[in-house]
């Protein structure tokens, strides 16, 4: 059907118009960026590769988490102090209360679900802006974490879980690395460089997929389906656009809501365990400023501040841009401090690309 | 005479010292276009509200289909038949006009944990239902923040006719329509009414009220002034009822006729 109001539309300018697309942007004008000024300093070799994948893929873990909240219309400012509680706790239980590693996982997840809920059921109950009631848990966690940490060792870092972790089937699936063969092949053939001295002499110096990249990929796909693809998805976008007009038309906006807390709780959750298996360790500073990296990188990838419009796809790729400027300016040699100017100024103009479509898109005045 | 199918009696609602509904007798019935008049803050809002399960009335007794009944939220009174066009219209500027006509009762396919909405079914029926209501839409993906207000009219009143198994509750429907979509929406009513669906119309303008009603309540200060059926009362009668009395005849002389 055809509207004789309707300008033809090219195919090309229909693609382009998304909400995506300052994320996009961003993310060509940062890879030719790196390419140009740090192309032959490893950054892109096998090791560079893995080495900023990862960074990248841990914003992405609670960027997705972030985007479905914001997009249902609230922020989670306590992801960042959720973090380091939840490293704690999985140490404490596991090295020094001796528990398995695996139930001190399921006791971290329990832990910030339930906190997770309180967050959200707070938010709703008392219709405070997320904003504060999370805020208040900001600090709450983060006291509680180093106190904790203290009162059982002493100390802020409980080092140790490396060892309790061997051979632990959870804690794989967040410290493990997986497609070993194929890196295998890979070196053999010549793709990757091996390791000529010491003990892994012959072995590739990229090992495989952490499974922590296994898990941003498989949130991002998740957050994605949910959010376009499924009834669900529709309540998100509606809870955040317009809560009286989605519960008008029977929406639970309050569910909706408490779940997405819980969600972005849980990512906090993904994050801090595949940290702790990582470094073998959990302390109780980790996860600083994460809540607001994980809102930075949503807002490159178009989701609107106050709700109800953006895209998981987007988030991933603010991620990725995050992650790619920070280990970008390490390989380049460029003074660190200018990580930050760099990326204030992407995320400008990402921002003000995002606002120029999205107006385009929803009518917006 | 059919039983109703909602029946409300004695419906009391306030708000903190706000009294805004002070015992509202009504019922609808199958087939019939019951209107329901009053000035602005009569408490016409208020009252479909309470029918709709988006207020819980403070005091007073809901019947559905003859057995009491209580509505804890627009979802149950959905569930059970009645679709609402409210007069904020509950449409999502964001959203696109499928993502707006379906939300809350998604039609959905495959199997669970891979259930989706099924976009080409709700982007047919979405385009076609708009069509009926005169309106052809440029896209169903549009965001319904760049619809006209009538459109977005357009699209509230046709969810609602879409859903309305039962009831059809319509809170100033054509308060920003075109004379074209007016007759439209006006021929609907006709049309649902004819299938056995009741109509609950509220409206400010007489004439609409009687080119399609059967009865009319009239509301003041939340109270009603009575209720008359087709024939009964005179436009002129309906009007003094819905204005109060002698001030409209005062204004109608000083602008020189019919308001
Ligand atoms: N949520 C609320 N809180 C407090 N007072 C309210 C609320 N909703 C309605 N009222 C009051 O109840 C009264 C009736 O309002 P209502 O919206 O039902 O009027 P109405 O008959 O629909 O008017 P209109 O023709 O202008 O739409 C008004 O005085 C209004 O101020
Ligand atoms: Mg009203």
């Amino acid at each position: 059907m055809t509207d004789e109001r309707l300008r033809e539309v090219s195919r090309l300018r229909r693609a382009m118009i998304r909400p995506e697309l300052g994320a996009i942007a961003g993310t060509i004008l940062v890879f030719v960026f790196f390419l140009m000024i740090a192309g032959d300093s490893g950054m892109f070799g096998p090791k560079g590769i893995q080495n900023w994948t990862v960074v990248s893929a841990q914003f992405a873990i609670i960027a997705v988490g972030a985007c479905l909240l914001m997009i249902a219309g609230e922020f989670d400012l306590s992801v960042g102090s959720m973090i380091g509680f939840a490293g704690v706790v999985i140490a404490i239980l596991s090295v020094q209360w001796g528990w398995p590693v695996w139930a001190s996982i399921i006791v971290a997840f329990a832990i910030c679900l339930a906190l997770g809920f309180v967050n959200g059921v707070l938010v709703i109950k008392t219709g405070l802006p997320s904003f504060i009631v999370t805020l208040a848990f900001l600090y709450i966690l983060r006291g509680l974490t180093i106190w904790l940490s203290i009162l059982t060792t002493r100390q802020t870092i409980i080092g140790g879980v490396k060892d309790v972790a061997e051979g632990d089937p959870l804690a794989w699936a967040f410290g493990g690395v997986i497609l070993k063969p194929v890196f295998q092949w890979l070196a053999d053939i010549g793709l990757i460089d091996t390791f000529t001295r010491g003990t892994r002499a012959g072995q590739p110096v990229v090992e495989g997929v952490p499974m922590l990249v296994v898990w941003a990929l498989a949130l991002i796909v998740f957050g994605h389906f949910l959010l376009t693809k499924t009834k669900f998805g529709n309540w998100i976008f509606a809870a955040g656009g317009d809560k009286q007009a989605a519960r008008y038309v029977g929406v639970p906006v309050d569910r909706v809501k408490i779940l997405m807390f819980m969600f972005t709780a849980f990512c906090a959750c993904v994050f801090a365990t595949c940290q702790v298996m990582e470094f073998g360790s959990a302390a109780a500073d980790r996860g600083l400023l994460k809540e607001f990296e994980a809102i930075i990188c949503v807002v490159i990838g178009g989701a609107l501040l106050t709700g109800g419009y953006g895209s998981v796809i987007g988030a991933a790729l603010g991620a990725l841009i995050f992650g790619v400027v920070q280990q970008g300016l390490f390989f380049s040699g460029a003074e660190s401090s200018l990580f930050r100017v760099f990326l204030g100024t992407i995320l400008i103009l990402a921002v003000i690309l995002n606002t120029y479509i999205r107006r385009m898109i929803t009518g917006e005045r | 005479m059919s039983t109703p199918i909602v029946e409300m009696k004695s419906i009391e609602k306030h708000f903190g010292p706000v009294i805004a509904l002070a015992g509202v007798s009504f019922d609808i019935r199958p087939g019939e276009c019951h209107c329901l008049l009053g000035d602005n803050g009569a408490g016409k809002s208020t009252f479909i509200k309470t029918m709709a399960g988006v207020h819980k009335p403070t005091k007073g007794e809901i019947l559905f289909e003859g057995t009491p009944m209580s509505f804890d939220s627009p979802r149950d009174s959905m569930e059970a038949g009645i679709a609402t066009v409210y007069q904020d219209l509950a449409m999502i500027p964001l959203m696109s006009v499928t993502r707006n006509f379906w939300m809350g009762r998604e039609p959905e396919k495959g199997f669970a944990p891979f259930k989706r909405v099924d976009f080409d079914h709700a982007n047919q029926v979405t385009m076609d239902e708009m069509k009926k209501m005169g309106i052809n839409l440029r896209s169903p993906d549009q965001a319904v923040g760049t619809l006209s207000g009538g459109e977005r009219q357009t699209v509230a009143i046709a969810r609602a006719v879409y859903f309305g198994a039962k009831v059809l509750i319509l809170d100033e429907p054509t308060s920003a329509l075109g004379v074209r979509q007016t007759a439209n929406v006006l021929s609907t009513i006709d049309k649902v009414r004819k299938k056995g669906i009741g109509v609950v119309f509220i409206t400010h303008n007489v004439r609409h009220a009687l080119a399609v009603g059967d009865r009319f309540t009239v509301l003041n200060r939340g109270k009603t002034l009575g209720t008359a059926g087709r024939g009964e009362i005179t436009p002129e009668q309906l009007q003094d009822l819905m204005a109060g009395g002698q001030e409209m005849a005062q204004l109608e002389g000083s602008l020189g006729g019919t308001v």
